[in-house]
């Protein structure tokens, strides 16, 4: 893995898009893309909570989990770590920062235990991405979930207007319009990307 | 087994529990909120509907806003005056009392009666067909049908009727005014719930050009004006505009009206009745403007029972107190 900072970002703001090119959080995708003001909210707190996430697993990790040993309790560490992390967020912010507790304060209790939060903690540890790459990567992957979800709002809004059959209207016209997307975003892969 | 490895899974899990649970036990009392015990309490008695007609995000904002000093305590249209009471008691304020609304349709032109100009297309949704031409309705004034109140609607008070028209359920109606707003031809008003008669049409053409294109619009002929008893009625713009403090809710445009352009709300009105008492003087027949009074002069008269609309001027003239008006006028209420 010799990529290099700018490349990680391009790679996990569109190539490897968690939404569209990994399927990982999907549950915020079609829950709050409903409407562009949700779904912005929405990317921001993700945004804020995944750099947050990022910084405090991969220090523990390293620093911890590592050096003992339990790298095997890497999941039930993390969950719990980001979701104590979410929370004294929460609680930091009611207090010292109302505006942005206004704007993002009902997201984040949605997001504590978000699979692309926890999604993105792991890949930083299996791509072996040291402090700067993991953030570039983290702030890359948000980004990505902020600039699809709230794409996608903007389609769905377009569908609540749209005729479409009964049977197919709300959730159905959404995964296909989803499917369709993410085909778009299907061409990047000729650009390069992550593997492991 | 390896004891050591389980020992330190078990210890470091473990500990790590623990530490967060300290952290954040230490944090809640740290960094608690103190919130306005009143704001919780006005929150509760507010309906939670949402709906935005206070003029603050939701109702959350607005009990925030009124603990804070400021709100009116009166600011809930939906929960209205006894919400406006409880939450005035709670802040340790008076109320001030505020008549109800309810929304109306000042437009009467369905798909029969108001013609297309151009088959429409594109997004099936008011605000943007009204963005192509003024929407493809021959009257430009008029309501383009495709129901986008229906979905503003907070309360589901609103549905589209057979003739492409809204119909409003007045029982459901909570006067937040969120259908007014977003009506790109603001053809959707606001009016107080004890107000019986409204114009229903939009229209600022001349005659003419209402013929041309509505059926049921009004032509601006005046007769309304002329016929008003307390000239409540004024021609403006080729439309009757009415002033609701001398507005008494008589009826006599509605029945006026050539066009029909008028709706009365009331659901019954009553009848006049002339009793012995009537000299013959002929007071009413001169002042019925519908001829439903007939009788030779110093005998009893009588009233013609489908021509009287029960507007009560024959009552009001009579010097003998000899006419009566029999039946309740069916207000239109809110339902508590």
């Amino acid at each position: 893995m010799n990529l290099n900072p700018a490349q990680i970002f391009i790679a996990a703001f569109l190539v490897n898009n968690i939404l569209l090119m990994r399927y990982i959080g999907l549950c915020p995708f079609f829950g709050v893309s409903a409407a562009g003001s949700t779904a912005t909210g929405m990317s921001a707190a993700v945004m804020f909570v995944m750099l947050l996430a990022t910084w405090v697993t991969w220090i523990l990790f390293h620093a911890v989990l590592a050096p003992l040993g339990l790298v095997f309790l890497r999941t039930a560490v993390f969950i719990l770590v980001i979701a104590s992390l979410v929370q004294f967020v929460e609680m930091f912010l009611k207090k010292y920062v109302r505006t942005l507790y206004s704007a993002m304060g009902i997201y984040l209790p949605l997001i504590t235990t978000n699979c692309a939060i926890l999604g993105v903690t792991f890949l930083n540890i299996d791509y072996s991405f040291n402090l700067l790459q993991s953030t570039v990567f983290s702030v890359g992957t948000g980004l990505g979930f902020g600039l699809v979800i709230i794409l996608f709002a903007a389609i769905r809004e377009r569908l609540e207007d749209a005729p479409i059959s009964k049977s197919f209207k709300g959730y159905p016209i959404a995964f296909v319009a989803a499917s369709l997307v993410s085909l778009a975003f299907m061409g990047f892969i000729g650009l390069f990307g992550i593997s492991l | 087994m390896d004891w050591a490895i389980t020992a330190k899974a078990l210890l470091g899990l473990g500990g790590l529990g623990l530490l967060m649970g300290v952290v954040l036990a230490v944090a809640s009392k740290k960094l608690a909120v103190k919130v306005d015990p009143r704001e919780e309490r006005i929150r509760g008695v507010l309906p939670g509907a949402n709906c935005g007609a206070c003029g603050f995000p939701g109702c959350d904002a607005f009990a925030a806003a009124v603990a804070k000093g400021e709100a009116d305590v009166a600011g809930c249209t939906f929960g209205g005056p006894s919400v406006a009471r409880t939450v005035g008691e709670i802040m340790g304020k008076e109320a001030a009392e505020s008549e109800p609304v309810v929304a109306v349709l000042t437009c009467r032109g369905g798909t029969e009666q108001a013609p297309r100009r151009f088959q429409y297309q594109g997004t099936y949704n008011c605000r943007q067909a009204a963005l192509l031409l003024g929407g493809p309705k021959a009257c430009v004034y008029g309501c383009i049908g495709m129901g986008h109140c229906v979905t503003v609607c907070p309360v589901n008070a609103i549905t589209l009727g057979p003739n492409n028209l809204p119909v409003i359920d007045e029982k459901k109606c909570i006067g937040c005014g969120a259908c007014t707003k977003e009506c790109p031809k603001q053809v959707l008003k606001l009016i107080p719930r004890s107000k019986l008669v409204f114009l229903a049409c939009s229209s600022h053409d001349k005659g003419r050009a209402v013929k041309q294109v509505c059926k049921i619009g009004c032509i601006g002929c005046g007769l309304c004006v002329k016929n008003c008893p307390t000239q409540a009625l004024t021609m403006v713009d080729n439309l009757p505009a009415m002033d609701q403090e001398k507005c008494i809710d008589c009826g006599i445009c509605v029945h006026k009206c050539p066009t029909k352009s008028f709706v009365d709300r009331a659901k019954g009105r009553p009848r006049a009745v002339i009793n012995p008492n009537c000299t013959g003087c002929g007071l009413c027949v001169k002042e019925c403007k519908f001829k439903a009074i007939e009788g030779e002069e110093g005998k009893q008269h009588r009233v013609i029972a489908d021509k009287c609309i029960g507007c009560g001027m024959c009552h009001k003239v009579c010097p003998e107190q000899a006419i009566d008006m029999v039946g309740a006028l069916g207000h239109a209420r809110k339902v508590a």
